[in-house]
């Protein structure tokens, strides 16, 4: 160790360093350290202390904490040190203070002066020392003080002292730009220095900048250009040779530079073009820096505007590279790779092979990346191999953060690229046992809302068949220990939906095993809540079949202590479960209706199927409608909508009395309504009424654009991320359900939409068939591609869906208009039809006031008036309108800005009304069409995060 | 940027830790536990980058060397080359190497403070300033010349009192 001459250490560092080494344990090191902590803080303030023996200490501190212990008592010695006159004692200081401190430390402020002085000292070895302390310990408040002295070193003698400065500026500019925004010119200037070196390191600020703001800098294309063009022919001094490579890191900052400047600018990219295949041409790929410029090559390349001279080379380095023995090489082989499918994505073909190999290969960075790759390049055709690749791995992973991303990727492509939902629904479960707490709630949403909603084939059969295969295997599933919470949601929800439903399962069992996940855990509140929910349903059903129910006694124990739970959420759940089991089956199966979870709650806010009544009403001397806005004074009723429905609201609770109601407005639905009002008073069926009126002159044209709007929506994809919206989902069905009229325009779209994505990925599709088979299944197989069913309508679902309702039998009438019904229309409309009576059953339920007023030939004539009718061209009109369109063709749209949570607690004002019509309108082909739209105010449409499992109760 | 430089012995002890950002004592050790806790379990003949997103947060990477007893770290984000780096890293260690001929942990362990002078000269706040060794090789020695020398002038024990008063 005869090196460590001039660096003045004693035996005792020596030591120290020596023991620590030595320590077997961690305990052991400890106990070292602690006690040259000890000696250290005894001796360091002892007075009179030799400079060397000072540093040597201060640097003992900087071990120490180096190894993870606390060092602070020191910190204000290193401060001193720094206002020595010494160089080494100085440097040492500087040295110390920059490894302890940070920019907020309170002992800055002791050390702001000495940086001022120091950074004007003649010795540039002192100048250097304080731009270190520079770059580290400035904080945005003390740049101003430190400023002007960098600035002037900016043209300092010594080029190591200019290259500093330049990084000090740089910094300033890093934490604060708006305190250096007036001098970052300079760092143009500082590109014209004459030292290389120094306009090598103004490329990092420039390069910063420009990434912020490409416009800018649009003028320093050429000079980068003629920049890189000297360096790469060699026009440099041999000094700044690496490897035989010119200048290698100062090509690479160029190239990362031009690839900035030149994206997505054909003009200034055809500057760089000769230059860059200059490169291309002279870079030597044997040594590492001259594959590191090649790969940026590569960057660039793919980065600017394409040229396919440069892409062509782009590619032969990347065949090279992939082939290479070398891990390193593979992995930025693949990384270019990615870079560049997005351009030519033909190019991934020919490496199908290496690719392949890289996903084998034991190194794990090499690995991801390869998924990551994968990643870019799944399509519809791959993506069964690439994501059931993906989720072997993430079971083998440890890593949660690497689990995360790779399983929110597993989601993310089986939405967009399922080729069936049994798939589908097989995938989610893998990912969902194995990662389930790390993927995000909203997947669990999604695939729930899959389930019920089925993929939109034709064929209603399938998604019965996935149903019953869904709650299959999620009964298999149970058995496993410790389910992930959100997974053990998505099990109790689809339990309670469809558990019963193809008849496999008896009530007990499924009850059985929701009590089962209740109990087991019995720490997580919302999987409890889920449960109880799919309870009820189970429950509801049973009852509405008017089969025998018969609580199990882990049921009931789970319900008594439910009743008691500390959890509000809980206790209601559990009331409510309690209070449906007490209904008779009319009623249960209004209230839930099997397998309307998918329906939308559509609710017509404008209720403008009043219109007639008003006008009715107006004519007999009533009086119209003020609205709130010109009413001035008057008591404020507007938030009576809201009333019944505290988490939509945007206003408080009013306490002051309603206005009273007019006697003329008082006609024969307040009467009725009067006769069971316990539950849930509702003493403001007057006010929709009223507001009625007024709305009426404007409502075909709000009909119109609401209509518009959906329609627009009506062409997303299938499985988007963000297809939460209820909205969406509306139209989606629309484009599912409906053959005839409008809808089918819409139908038509999505499904052009969807086969143009197909095409533009067609390129990649075609594939030698002579590869090996995952090379095939991953980047070929063009012949899959029909596999994937274009959307169309769901004309088949309407017969099964008798054929599965037809056991839960709400009242005579009702099954024997849908078994009518086939007949005479096309099936696609039996399936909206059938829905009706539950809808209209539905909507008086939750109010009981409106039992007595349902009464069977009202529904039936509704019902049967539904095929009558030629009723196509109005289906979009309704299906689009959450807002309006329960009941009347008139449907303003007026306040439809209401969010929908809000609306769908309305069934006691949106009931009401639709009694009146019925019987005052009698048979009205709309009637059971909008009645459908109404059915989907059941079970759980998400439209929010968390959706609400009560919606499933209040509708 | 480079966001840390770390060098540490096959063991898991850090030998040398340098982080361009400031980070809390905790911090840097936890971080420096999880690069070894990585390293450690890298094969050989493997690639040498590794996915550091999960330790060091978003856009970062890492790039390591295995030296007989030593791993070079350094941990950087998109704006550096992952190859350049890694040649980085060999300019660090010839330098290591010319100044200490033969270079092994024990001078690194000895003389700590030499260590952060070559990377002070290499990386500055974040930036690679310089990346060749016979250059970094002639600062270091001319600092280490100009350092013995005013120490040689202040080796006249001046009580510490003197500077202490100012």
């Amino acid at each position: 160790m005869g090196s460590q001459g001039g660096f003045y250490q004693s035996k005792e560092f020596l030591d120290l360093v020596k023991s620590i080494g030595e320590a077997r344990s961690k305990a052991e090191e400890d106990r070292i350290v602690l006690n040259e902590i000890e000696t250290l803080k005894r001796r360091i303030s002892e007075p009179d202390i030799p400079k060397r023996k000072m540093k040597e200490y201060i640097i003992r501190l900087v071990y120490i904490e180096m190894l993870g212990h606390d060092a602070s008592f020191g910190y204000i010695h290193a401060v001193k040190m720094t206002h020595d006159d010494s160089l080494l004692v100085k440097r040492t200081g500087y040295l110390a203070v920059t490894l302890f401190l940070n920019e907020d430390h309170d002992l800055i402020i002791l050390i702001v002066n000495t940086i001022q002085k120091d950074l004007k000292s003649d010795n540039y070895l002192v100048v250097c020392a304080a731009l270190n302390a520079v770059c580290k310990l400035i904080n945005e408040e003390t740049i101003p003080a430190v400023l002007p002295q960098v600035m002037e070193l900016l043209a300092h003698p010594k080029e190591a002292v200019r290259k500093k400065a330049i990084m000090a500026l740089h910094r300033f500019y890093q934490k604060s730009p708006s305190s250096v925004s007036h001098l970052v010119s300079n760092f143009r200037k500082r590109l014209c220095d004459n030292d290389p070196g120094v306009m090598g390191a103004t490329l990092c600020p420039l390069f910063e900048l420009i990434a912020r703001d490409v416009n800018s800098y649009k003028d320093l294309v050429i000079s980068f250009v003629s920049i890189l063009k000297q360096v790469a022919e060699r026009r440099l001094s041999k000094a700044y040779d690496y490897h035989q490579m010119p200048a290698p890191f100062i090509q690479i900052k160029l190239l990362k530079i031009l690839a900035l400047l030149g994206s997505g600018d054909k003009q200034a990219s055809e500057n760089m073009y000769t230059v860059v295949g200059d490169i291309f041409r002279k870079c030597d790929s044997s040594s590492n820096i001259g594959n590191a410029v090649l790969y940026e090559c590569i960057c660039c390349v793919s980065s600017i505007y394409p040229n396919p001279k440069l892409l062509e080379s782009a590619a032969d380095v990347i065949s090279r590279f992939l082939k290479s023995d070398s891990h390193n090489l593979k992995y930025m082989g693949i990384d270019a790779l990615g870079r560049l499918i997005k351009i030519s994505p033909e190019i991934a073909e020919q490496h199908q092979l290496a690719v392949i190999d890289c996903l084998e290969d034991p190194d794990d960075t090499l690995k991801r990346k390869t998924f990551e790759l994968l990643y870019k390049m799944t399509k519809s055709t791959n993506v069964e191999v690439i994501v059931d690749r993906m989720i072997d791995y993430m079971i083998s992973i440890n890593d949660n953060h690497y689990k995360t991303e790779i399983a929110s990727r597993c989601v993310e492509l089986a939405e967009q690229f399922a080729p069936s939902n049994q798939w589908f629904i097989q995938t989610m479960n893998r990912v969902f046992e194995h990662a389930g707490d790390l993927v995000n709630i909203k997947v669990a949403h999604n695939l729930m809302r899959l389930i019920a909603e089925g993929f939109g084939e034709d064929d209603d059969n399938a998604d019965t068949k996935l149903r019953s295969s869904a709650v299959e295997s999620y009964l298999r599933i149970l058995g496993e220990p410790k389910l992930p919470s959100v997974f053990l949601q998505v099990i109790c929800w689809v339990l309670g939906e469809y558990g019963t439903a193809d008849g496999m399962f008896s009530a007990s069992d499924i009850t059985g095993k929701l009590c089962d996940v209740a109990e087991a855990y019995s720490n997580d509140e919302t999987v409890k809540a889920y449960a109880t929910t799919a309870l009820m349903k189970i429950y509801a059903f049973e009852i509405a079949a008017r089969r025998k129910v018969d609580m199990l006694p882990e049921c009931q124990s789970l319900m008594e202590e439910l009743l008691a739970s500390h959890s509000t959420d809980l206790q209601q759940r559990a009331y409510e479960l309690q209070a449906v089991i007490g209904l008779d089956a009319h009623a249960v199966a209004c209230i839930m209706p099997s397998d309307a979870s998918c329906e939308d709650i559509e609710v017509d806010r404008d209720l403008s199927f009043l219109n007639d009544y008003i006008q009715e009403a107006i004519e007999k001397g009533a009086q119209p409608y003020i609205p709130e806005s010109e009413r001035s004074g008057m008591l404020n009723i507007s938030n009576f909508r809201n009333q019944d429905h505290h988490e939509a609201s945007s206003h408080g609770l009013r306490f002051e009395a309603y206005e009273l109601p007019k006697p003329a407005v008082q006609s024969r639905i307040p009467q009725t309504l009067i006769a069971s009002t316990e539950i849930v008073p509702v003493p403001e069926p007057m006010y929709p009424r009223e507001s009625y009126q007024t709305t009426m002159p404007s409502i075909p044209s709000d009909a119109g654009s609401a209509e518009l709007k959906l329609r627009l929506e009506g062409v997303q994809k299938k499985w988007g991320r963000s297809t939460y919206t209820p909205a969406t989902s509306t139209s989606n069905s629309t484009s599912q359900k409906t053959v005839n009229g409008t809808s089918q325009g819409d139908g038509a779209s999505t499904v052009s939409s969807m086969r143009e994505t197909y095409d533009s990925r067609k390129p990649q599709v075609e594939v030698s068939h002579e590869k090996q088979k995952l090379a095939a299944s991953l980047f070929g197989g063009s012949s899959k591609t029909e596999k994937r069913p274009a959307t169309g309508h769901k004309a088949a679902k309407a017969s099964s869906h008798v054929v599965e309702k037809s056991h839960v039998p709400k009242s005579s009438l009702e099954v024997a208009s849908e078994k009518a019904a086939p007949a005479q229309q096309p099936p696609d409309l039996l399936d909206l039809g059938e829905p009706t009576a539950t809808s209209t059953a539905l909507q008086l339920d939750p109010f009981k006031q409106l039992e007595g007023l349902l009464d069977a030939t009202e529904v039936a004539s509704a019902v049967n008036g539904a095929p009558a009718a030629s009723r196509s061209p109005d289906i979009m009109a309704l299906y689009a309108d959450t807002a309006a369109g329960i009941h009347n063709k008139n449907d303003a749209d007026l306040l439809s800005g209401l969010s929908n949570p809000s609306v769908t607690n309305m069934p006691g004002t949106t009931a009401m009304p639709q009694v009146t019509q019925s019987s005052s309108k009698g048979p009205n082909p709309k009637d059971s069409l909008e009645k459908d739209a109404l059915v989907r105010q059941m079970g759980v449409n998400p439209s929010s995060q968390n959706p609400n499992l009560f919606k499933d109760l209040l509708g | 940027m480079i966001k840390a430089v770390m060098v540490m012995n096959t063991q898991g002890k850090s030998r040398l830790a340098k982080f361009y950002e400031y980070l809390s004592v905790e911090k840097q050790q936890e971080l420096i536990r999880g690069v070894f806790s990585v390293l450690c379990s890298r094969a050989e003949n493997v690639s040498n980058f590794i996915d550091a997103e999960s330790i060091f947060g978003l856009d970062s990477r890492l790039v390591y060397k295995h030296f007989a007893t030593l791993y070079f770290v350094f941990v950087f984000d998109s704006s550096e080359n992952e190859l350049a780096v890694l040649d980085l890293i060999q300019v660090f260690v010839e330098t290591l190497d010319k100044c200490f001929q033969n270079v092994c942990e024990l001078d690194i362990v000895f003389n700590y403070s030499k260590i952060h002078t070559i990377l002070d000269e290499m990386v500055f706040g974040g930036q690679v300033v310089e990346t060749s060794s016979s250059e970094i090789m002639k600062a270091v020695e001319e600092i280490s010349k100009l350092e013995a020398a005013s120490n040689a002038i202040s080796l006249i024990p001046k009580s510490a009192s003197g500077w202490r008063s100012r």
